[in-house]
Formats: C-alpha cells, sequence, structure tokens
C-alpha cells in the first residue's frame, strides 16, 4: 500500500518539477516550436502543384490540412530526449540523474510528459487554423476515430520516445549516437509522412514502409485525424505501435543495463 | 594593400591548419557524415523524384531543372556545415566562458578573426554532394551551360554565401546581447530550409519575405537560372546589389557590438 502511495508521491513531484522546467524554459520551448518548419515549406511545394490539379486525393486544401495537422502531431508528440540524454551521458550529468529513487528513463518520460499544458497551448492556433481556415470537412467525421486518436498519440509518442532511447542508450557505448538518430531521422522523413502525404509514397515502397516504425510515429494519427483511413486501419496501426514500443522498450532497457556495467561517471 | 592580403591570407592558412589539426581527431565522424549527408540529400530529393512522376512541371520548372536548385541548396548548405556553423558556435563558446577577450586582443581584425576562428572544411561533404547532384541534373537537361553563364552562376553564388556569411555574423553580434544563440543559429538553419525549392514556389507575403528580407530563396535560385541560361542581368544585380547592402549591415551591427561589449569580467 505504501509502495504505491510513494509511487503516486514521486510521480506528482517528477511532473511538478517538469511543469516547471518547462516554463522555465519555455523560451527553449518556442524554438523548438519555430524550428519545426519543415511542413509549412512542404505545404509551400505541394499546394503549389495542387493548383494546377491535385495530385491523388489531395487538392490544395488538402495539403494545407494534412501540412497544418503534420505539425500538430509533431507538437503534440515530439521528444527530444535523444538529445537530453546523450548529452547527459556526454557532460556527465547522468550522475546525479542515477541517484534518485527511480529510472532515468522514467525521470526523461515524466519531464517530456510534464509539458502536456503547454503542448496544448501551442496547438491551439493549428486547431483553429484547421477548423476556421480549412473547415471543418477537413476534419474525419466518425467519433470512433475521435475517441481512438488520443491513443495513437501517446502512441505515437512512446514509439518515438523508446526509440530515442534505444539511441540515446547506445551513447554509452559509441560516441556518435546522436549521427545514427539523424540518420532515423532523414529516412524517417519520407517514409513517416513528413514530406508528402504517406499515400503518396510508390507502392512497393509504400508497402514496405508500411510496417515499418516511422509510419506509426506521425502518418497514422494524422490519417486518423483528418479522416483519410478507416477505423480498422486506425486499430490495426494501434496494435502495430504497440509492438514498436515493446521492441524498442525491451532494447532500450537491455542496452541500458549492459551500458551501466560499463559507465563510470566522469569526474568519478 | 598586398602587406594587408598576404598577412590575412597568412592568417587564414594558419586558422585552417589548426582546424585540420583539431579535425584529425574525428575521422569517423567524417566518415558518418559522408553517409549522412548521403541520408538527406537523397531524402530532400525524394518529394521532386515523387512529384515530377506526377507532373511535368511545377511553377514553371522541369524536373531537372528543379532538381539543379536543389543542387544549389545542398553545396550551400555544405557551405554553412563547413564554414558558418562551427565559427559561430565557436565565438558563442567563447562569450559564455569569457575567452573572447584573448581573441579580441589579438592584432588582427576581430570581425575576420570571429568567421574563421573555426572552420570545418570535413563537414562540407555536401559541397561535393551538391556538385554530383549538379551534374546528374546537367546531364538530365542534355545541354552543357556556355561560359558566360558559368562566370554568371559565379557571380550570384559569390553574392549568396556573402549574404549567408552577414546573417550569420549578425547572429553572432546578437549572441553579445543575449547568450543563448545556439538556438538561434539552429533557427536560421532550420529557415534555410525555405530555399531548397525554386522561388516561384512561394506566393504572396512570403514572396516577398525569402526574396527581400530573408533572400534565401535568391540564393538558390537565382545560381541555378544562371546556369540556366534564364537570369536576367537586372536579377543579377539585384542579388549583388543586396549582397553588398547585407554585408555592410552586418559589419555596421558587428563593429556597434564590439565597442559596446564589456567583457565576461566587466
Amino acid at each position: 500500500m505504501s509502495g504505491a502511495r510513494s509511487f503516486i508521491e514521486k510521480w506528482r513531484g517528477l511532473l511538478g518539477v517538469g511543469v516547471a522546467s518547462a516554463v522555465a524554459y519555455r523560451g527553449e520551448f518556442l524554438v523548438w516550436i519555430l524550428t519545426t518548419n519543415l511542413p509549412l515549406i512542404m505545404m509551400a511545394l505541394w499546394t503549389t502543384v495542387a493548383a494546377e490539379g491535385p495530385v491523388g486525393r489531395f487538392g490544395q486544401r488538402g495539403f494545407v490540412a494534412y501540412f497544418l495537422g503534420a505539425l500538430l502531431v509533431r507538437f503534440l508528440s515530439g521528444s527530444w530526449v535523444v538529445w537530453q540524454l546523450t548529452w547527459d551521458i556526454r557532460e556527465g550529468g547522468l550522475g546525479p540523474r542515477l541517484l534518485k529513487p527511480m529510472h532515468p528513463f522514467a525521470y526523461y518520460a515524466g519531464e517530456n510528459l510534464a509539458q502536456i499544458p503547454l503542448r496544448l497551448l501551442v496547438s491551439v492556433p493549428l486547431v483553429l487554423a484547421l477548423v476556421v481556415g480549412v473547415g471543418p470537412a477537413a476534419l474525419g467525421h466518425d467519433y470512433r476515430q475521435w475517441l481512438l486518436l488520443p491513443v495513437l498519440l501517446l502512441g505515437a509518442w512512446l514509439v518515438l520516445y523508446t526509440a530515442m532511447l534505444v539511441v540515446a542508450s547506445l551513447a554509452l557505448f559509441v560516441d556518435s549516437a546522436l549521427a545514427v538518430w539523424e540518420l532515423w531521422m532523414a529516412v524517417g522523413y519520407v517514409l513517416s509522412g513528413y514530406l508528402m502525404p504517406f499515400e503518396l509514397l510508390p507502392a512497393p515502397l509504400r508497402r514496405v514502409a508500411w510496417w515499418l516504425p516511422w509510419r506509426v510515429t506521425l502518418a497514422l494519427p494524422l490519417e486518423t485525424l483528418l479522416g483519410l483511413c478507416s477505423v480498422r486501419e486506425s486499430l490495426a496501426g494501434l496494435a502495430l505501435q504497440l509492438v514498436w514500443v515493446t521492441v524498442f522498450g525491451a532494447a532500450a532497457l537491455a542496452l541500458w543495463r549492459r551500458g551501466m556495467r560499463r559507465f563510470a561517471a566522469f569526474g568519478g | 594593400m598586398r602587406r594587408f592580403i598576404q598577412k590575412y591570407y597568412a592568417l587564414l592558412k594558419v586558422q585552417l591548419s589548426t582546424s585540420a589539426t583539431q579535425a584529425a581527431q574525428y575521422r569517423v565522424e567524417f566518415l558518418m557524415g559522408v553517409a549522412l549527408s548521403a541520408f538527406w540529400t537523397l531524402s530532400a530529393v525524394a518529394p521532386l523524384w515523387i512529384l515530377f512522376q506526377q507532373r511535368s512541371t511545377v511553377a514553371g520548372w522541369r524536373r531537372d531543372e528543379a532538381l539543379v536548385v536543389v543542387a544549389f541548396f545542398t553545396m550551400l548548405k555544405g557551405f554553412i556545415a563547413a564554414f558558418l556553423e562551427p565559427s559561430v558556435n565557436n565565438t558563442v563558446e567563447h562569450l559564455r566562458k569569457g575567452t573572447l577577450d584573448f581573441l579580441l586582443l589579438k592584432p588582427a581584425d576581430a570581425g575576420f578573426l570571429v568567421s574563421t576562428t573555426r572552420l570545418a572544411p570535413w563537414k562540407g561533404t555536401d559541397i561535393v554532394g551538391g556538385l554530383g547532384l549538379l551534374l546528374v541534373a546537367l546531364r538530365g537537361l542534355g545541354r552543357w551551360p556556355a561560359p558566360t553563364a558559368w562566370l554568371a552562376m559565379l557571380a550570384v553564388l559569390a553574392a549568396a554565401v556573402a549574404m549567408l556569411h552577414a546573417l550569420w555574423i549578425m547572429v553572432v553580434a546578437l549572441a553579445f546581447v543575449t547568450v543563448k544563440v545556439d538556438n538561434l543559429t539552429y533557427l536560421l538553419g532550420s529557415l534555410y530550409d525555405a530555399a531548397r525549392w525554386p522561388a516561384s514556389v512561394w506566393r504572396g507575403p512570403m514572396a516577398f519575405l525569402f526574396s527581400w528580407v530573408l533572400p534565401l530563396a535568391v540564393m538558390t535560385t537565382d545560381p541555378a537560372l544562371a546556369v540556366l541560361g534564364r537570369l536576367q542581368p537586372v536579377e543579377a544585380l539585384r542579388a549583388v546589389t543586396l549582397a553588398a547592402a547585407m554585408s555592410a549591415l552586418s559589419r555596421a551591427v558587428w563593429l556597434r557590438s564590439i565597442t559596446r561589449y564589456t567583457s565576461a569580467g566587466g
């Protein structure tokens, strides 16, 4: 019983600290928002294309809705734990973290979750732009998908977060873990539906990419939001998210455990 | 004048060789950089490739013509990574630690020293990648530009380099006011992504922003137009004038902030 209480207390403290630090570093947060501008750049390209006639089922409005939605999903489910953790490992910030009565993975997760209020706040203008600017017709109409959306967003965050943990844990062994993450991003830009709607990928590539982890971190919640896929497809995506979270989560824990054995805190 | 040039040429060589010594420690990083730049170039080309399977022209550009723009985008990206970002980051680091004073005390122009304090040519793999893309695009177009076209291209490309340098120097000047500038260079770098498409993709206020205020579109589209033999003399003149104006402005901003600098201990 007291175990449960101390668990709740720990997490309450953690979230409190997280919210405070999110507010303290709101400038950084804002810069992150501003640097996430690639969807807008892609929007300019694709709407210009669509001005001469629709591409697949996307007209100009369709592309505006798609890339606004992409921004929204990115803001709500993004994470930068891979930079934090590799930095902490290299610069010695990990030492004090290890002293806390909590697994570092949980610590960083708490920090991420504490940003939810701030993330919702920056999403408001995007939602307004979607509903008022593009029109409610651009959004999905099935209430079941609306219920699924928060779950899929959480899943998207978890897939991204655990994948980041795997890569960051590599930093315990090699210096260039961040380059691995860049590789993930470069591939992911194409395969997640970030640069163009996922369904516009050439069919053979799409069939493979459907199973890969990138689609479920962006295109899946996005297509659910815009009603571009069926409820069945959303559910299938959720199952795939679970698979990837399990794979990445297990890999991260295993790597971390091995890495901890050889980790000697800097300066120690 | 000749002695002046000789002195700064010698200085540049020294700065480069110190940077190279430091770089020799990062051989694996270099190889990773080559692999990464290949992947990033592919991811920049992927949307165009998919796009031009459906259309023959976009905003007046054919596939291989748009590819020329991406080629210059990639080259300049390599230039930023190799010659601008390392120096700026190093200067900001100096500012934070208070060691900028040592640099200011040296008997050479501080603006020059700051611009060359750390050069990382091995990070410029994108420059080679961009040249490769240019060759692919020119082969696709099936015609080789005339010598005058190359000359015009060099002129506007030099203007683009000057504009980028001016922008980054202004960011450094800003570091004197607020120390948290690594974020700002990151922001500038991400804004540069807007230069990857031909300028005619941008409309309305964005077209104005990217051709006059933050002339990113000019930087990559003008050299491409020059290679394609479609650059109007007026446009070339505009690019060069803009570059001169921006360089003058950044020099003024730099001198102003350096005279107001009271050093970390002051």
